[in-house]
């Protein structure tokens, strides 16, 4: 039903792009076209990660595994988060598979947030542009920023 | 040529553990294929529409405006102004940080930087909906109230925090703040 609303949005906001301006729209959709293919092998790697990880392992098995709502599974999934950086693309399918296994939403929203805000393994980039000291605060203070936000998901779903 | 290969790391390990798999157990490794080409499929519905939307957005945000407002002297609409620009692009946080520091050679001021960072990471318009339907709209839209003022929070707390000579190849005057 939603991917259904997307697709007609997405084709109204094309056609409207295309009737007033042609070649800012083939603009638009070659950045589309390059931005997707950079997306294929992260999306491929996720997808066929989850798909073996979910034939290997029992499903009730996973489902403990994120069933402890408490602080140690909270704290743990928005570390797991931290460790990668994800595109939002990659990340949301993720979470909602993690979501079907039972994973808390507080915990998932902290998951989406460090998954996408900090990224260990990307540290050494940023540090190149940014120095070591943007980096780190940054990264920390995101870090921050996605318990609170799971803290108050928590509260207020 | 490698970084093309290596970017394919993930995918051909578990393309070579499911090979190996069907050695052994057949049964499980059409299991554990079945589920990666459902999941796919799933994925593959939504991330081409919300690309489209991107780049739609990409061409159409006039960029000059937007670069031309981040300044130290641009307070609220500077930072509404790098919310704005951070959700409208595509990418994974990495590509932004060569537009960040472009930014930055520009005078964006440092908080707008951060908040710049902060939005392309986690906050896209378009995705609202990718976000809604793999997890639900309520969640969506609860957990985009709650990082946008965070994003903000962060990117004033970082101008306090970090001095603005920091950056590697101080292309430009230190301001006091």
């Amino acid at each position: 039903m939603l991917s259904l609303t997307l697709l007609s949005i997405t084709l109204i906001a094309l056609m409207v792009s295309f009737r007033k301006d042609r070649e800012r729209t083939k603009k638009a959709l070659l950045l589309s076209y390059r931005s997707f293919m950079t997306l294929v092998p992260s999306l491929l790697g996720m997808t066929g990660l989850v798909g073996l990880v979910l034939a290997l392992i029992p499903q009730d098995l996973l489902g403990n595994l994120f069933m402890f709502h408490g602080i140690a599974g909270f704290v743990l999934i928005a570390v797991v988060g931290a460790i990668v950086t994800m595109p939002a693309p990659v990340a949301f399918p993720l979470a909602g598979s993690l979501l079907k296994l039972g994973a808390s939403l507080p915990a998932l929203a902290a998951f989406i947030t460090t998954l996408t805000m900090v990224g260990l393994v990307t540290a050494p980039m940023e540090m190149a542009y940014f120095g070591k000291r943007f980096t780190i605060v940054r990264q920390s203070l995101s870090f921050i920023l996605a318990i609170l936000i799971g803290i108050l998901m928590g509260v207020f779903l | 040529m490698m970084k093309r290969i290596n970017k394919y790391r993930l995918f051909a390990t578990i393309l070579t553990i499911d090979l190996v798999l069907t050695l052994f157990d057949t049964k499980l490794a059409q299991l554990s294929a079945t589920k990666s080409l459902v999941f796919l499929i799933e994925v593959l519905i939504i991330v081409p529409p919300v690309m489209v939307l991107m780049g739609l957005i990409d061409v159409w945000v006039p960029k000059k405006l937007v670069e031309d407002n981040l300044g130290p002297a641009s307070g609220a609409r500077g930072s509404a102004l790098a919310l704005l620009l951070g959700s409208a692009a595509a990418g994974p946080l990495y590509a932004a940080f060569p537009i960040a520091l472009s930014l930055r050679k520009k005078g964006a001021r440092l908080s707008n930087i951060a908040i710049f960072l902060g939005t392309w990471a986690t906050i896209k318009i378009p995705m609202i909906l990718m976000e809604s339907s793999f997890i639900g709209i309520r969640f969506a839209l609860l957990r985009l109230a709650f990082t946008i003022p965070g994003v903000l929070g962060v990117g004033f707390l970082m101008e306090r925090v970090v001095p603005a000579n920091i950056f590697p190849d101080k292309p430009f005057p230190v301001e006091h703040a």
